[in-house]
């Protein structure tokens, strides 16, 4: 029928319209935040995760230092407030049992407490400042801690082959203050939506660092965790590895478990 | 070897271990778990450049050797802890430095909200840097430093419970700890030696009296808080002359002691501030530490860190009735440095200046690891311009400088 024929080819072109519009519309910031924000949700419900890990620092001309640590996160669902995480040193061995327990914010400084064993002191740090050496290593803070969706402006560059997967290539810019990067290029595979590489920019708009994540497993049928990160200092030459073990998740950690009282007997 | 000495720690520190170790082999029994072993052994060499004001007292270099093993015993759920941390310093010149103590040896256990702690341990409470004024838990190791931050073990029960309100700390503190001060050949002495055997306590049980104390701390958003009473004998002794007047006997009252500290951490700011009101000997006062702590980091496109410190000193004690402090009306300043490389490389430098005589003490402390195992310790104590009525005249003499090299394990 004439008029069924019309309301068709009419609904057709409603959801043509309604599937093409996005696309059409959508603005490299539009895209570069879905690529984020797919990378980000592909992660969500963890709830808890335990890794140690190994951090093996290697100056310019390869000598090594090593340090061991623990690393507990709980997740924080709400997408404006930031996961908390709880350090532990294992070696070197003079900072053995020191440890470091953040409540990461998205926009603010970090609520951080720092415990130092020799005194059984537990120091509130300032945290204004996330992008200096990590026990001097060629990972700031902000590395591993600033992934919060939330934390940057989006933009698309381009798709791009990376390894035997296609990447996203999408740049972000810091929207915290303090941070020691002007911006940043991360490539992001397209089967399962997972940060493959990271360039960094310093505060001068020349390319820093750069970090590379492999050695893939997916735990739970759902979540990625690289088990190595590379970053590679370009300006000095320096490296750091770190090598992560066996995670796990829901181990049914709790809010309380990652209070400032807790450091003290962690060990 | 001084054994008067050592004789002397040892009924507190047995009946510490045999509060301690009860409870432990019951957790052992109950729980795998693992033993971890860790510590440091060091060598130390101290140096007073000057000759002494007394008679007895070394002079020159001071070697030692000290001690310093952890055993730590963890359940597989994490739940039941055991630590066992002996200390032990060797002295080949000084036998007043050379005794032993066991720093914590407890067991402790949680249980939902709540944990539970027996045993011998060590508490730190404040915020401050150049004193640790609301900080009473334990007694002051006197003889390893003068900065007040080596502490004897304190046997305790602490029941905690942790809330979204807060935390609160229960302790109920059995065995009163002297504290150690040097004999005749040490230095940083009084002119008059003080002897441990005429200690007289305001308690009728003597030094056996149960000390108690309370605790709450918290945190509300930029700021850090904590308050806490204390009722017991004062861990600082007043100094009595003996009935010949050749020594100097000590005397701990019974005092109640309520405490308050606060940090605000704004920026690169840490404000901080301690305050205490003490009522005990004699008269009641008030005293308190208060300042700051900013940071520049990364200077000058290194990765290094700078910090400057200020924090004012103001103590109403009566000194002729109360314990002496060298903090009565004083004002610190200070600076600290991180290199932020890969030997942990650090530095705190400082200075307290008396308002009133302008008697002056500077510290450096500095610090770095070697490899992986080994560190080494740097200090510096100079006192200058110290004034006769000064708390400080008798050790003005007693400036001195510390090297340490750790081995860790």
């Amino acid at each position: 029928m004439p008029n069924s024929l019309l309301r068709n080819s009419g609904a057709t072109a409603l959801l043509l319209v309604a599937v093409l519009a996005p696309a059409i519309a959508e603005t490299p910031e539009e895209k570069g935040f879905a690529v984020a924000a797919r990378a980000d949700r592909s992660d969500r419900g963890f709830k808890d995760s335990q890794v140690e890990m190994k951090m093996v620092l290697r100056n310019a001309a390869g000598q090594e230092s090593t340090r061991t640590l623990a690393l507990n996160t709980l997740e924080i669902p709400d997408e404006q407030v930031g996961d908390k995480t709880l350090i532990v040193f294992d070696s070197p061995a003079d900072i053995d049992g020191t440890a470091l327990l953040s409540h990461a914010k998205i926009l603010d400084a970090d609520d951080q407490w720092l415990f130092l064993p020799a005194l059984k002191r537990i120091k509130r740090i300032s945290s204004v400042n996330k992008s200096g050496p990590f026990v001097g290593s060629e990972f700031a803070f902000e590395d591993f801690t600033a992934l919060e969706l939330n934390k940057y402006t989006y933009r698309y560059l381009r798709e791009e082959k990376c390894g035997a997967l296609t990447c996203d290539v999408v740049e972000r810019k810091p929207r915290y203050e303090h941070s020691g990067y002007t911006r940043q290029v991360s490539w992001t595979d397209q089967k399962d939506f997972q940060v493959r590489k990271v360039d960094f920019y310093d505060r001068r708009g020349d390319l820093l660092k750069t970090l590379e994540q492999k050695n893939w497993k997916r735990y739970h049928d759902k979540y990625w965790r690289a088990h190595l990160l590379a970053m590679r200092n370009h300006k000095t030459n320096k490296s750091t590895d770190l090598v992560l073990g066996e995670f796990t998740f829901k181990a049914g950690l709790r809010e309380r478990d990652f209070v400032k009282n807790v450091l003290k007997r962690i060990r | 070897m001084p054994t008067s000495r050592l004789q002397r720690l040892i009924p507190p520190l047995r009946k510490a271990i045999l509060l301690a170790a009860l409870p432990a082999v019951t957790a052992f029994a109950a729980t795998a778990g693992e033993v971890r072993t860790s510590g440091f052994v060091a060598s130390e060499l101290r140096w007073f450049p000057e000759t002494p004001q007394f008679q007895g007292q070394f002079s020159g270099a001071e070697p030692s050797l000290l001690l310093n093993p952890e055993f730590r015993y963890r359940s597989d759920d994490k739940r039941t802890q055991a630590v066992f941390i002996p200390f032990l310093r060797l002295s080949a010149r000084d036998d007043t430095r050379t005794h032993f103590d066991l720093r914590e040896a407890y067991i402790a256990t949680r249980s939902g909200d709540w944990d539970v702690l027996v045993g011998v341990n060590k508490v730190f409470w404040g915020v401050a840097e150049s004193r640790h004024l609301v900080n009473i838990i334990n007694q002051t190791d006197a003889i390893e430093d003068t900065d007040e931050e080596d502490k004897l073990g304190q046997p305790m029960v602490n029941v905690g419970v942790e809330k979204d309100w807060g935390r609160v700390d229960l302790f109920v503190l059995p065995g009163f700890r002297e504290r150690p001060f040097p004999r005749t050949q040490g230095r940083l002495r009084a002119g008059l030696v003080v002897d441990d055997d005429l200690a007289t306590f305001e308690s009728g049980a003597g030094n056996a009296h149960i000390d108690v104390a309370a605790r709450y701390s918290h945190f509300i958003g930029d700021w850090d808080v904590g308050v806490s009473v204390f009722h017991g004998l004062s861990r600082e002794p007043r100094f009595l002359p003996s009935a010949d007047g050749t020594r100097l006997a000590p005397r701990y009252d019974k005092i109640t002691q309520l405490g308050l500290d606060l940090q605000y951490t704004i920026d690169a700011w840490l404000w901080k501030f301690e305050g205490i009101v003490r009522e005990g000997h004699d008269d009641p006062f008030a005293a308190m530490v208060g300042g700051f702590e900013y940071t520049f980091f990364q200077v000058a496109d290194s990765d290094a860190d700078v910090g400057v410190l200020a924090e004012v000193h103001l103590d109403g004690r009566d000194e002729n009735r109360a314990p002496p402090t060298i903090f009565d009306n004083d004002l610190f300043v200070g600076t600290r440095l991180a290199l932020n490389d890969v030997d942990d490389t650090q530095a705190l430098a400082g200075a307290v200046i008396d308002a009133e005589d302008g008697s002056l003490s500077f510290f450096l402390e500095a610090e770095r690891r070697l490899g992986d195992t080994w560190k080494i310790e740097a200090e510096a104590r100079l006192l200058g311009n110290v004034d006769d009525k000064n708390t400080l005249a008798p050790f003005k003499r007693d400036s001195f400088f510390n090297l340490r090299l750790s081995r860790f394990f």
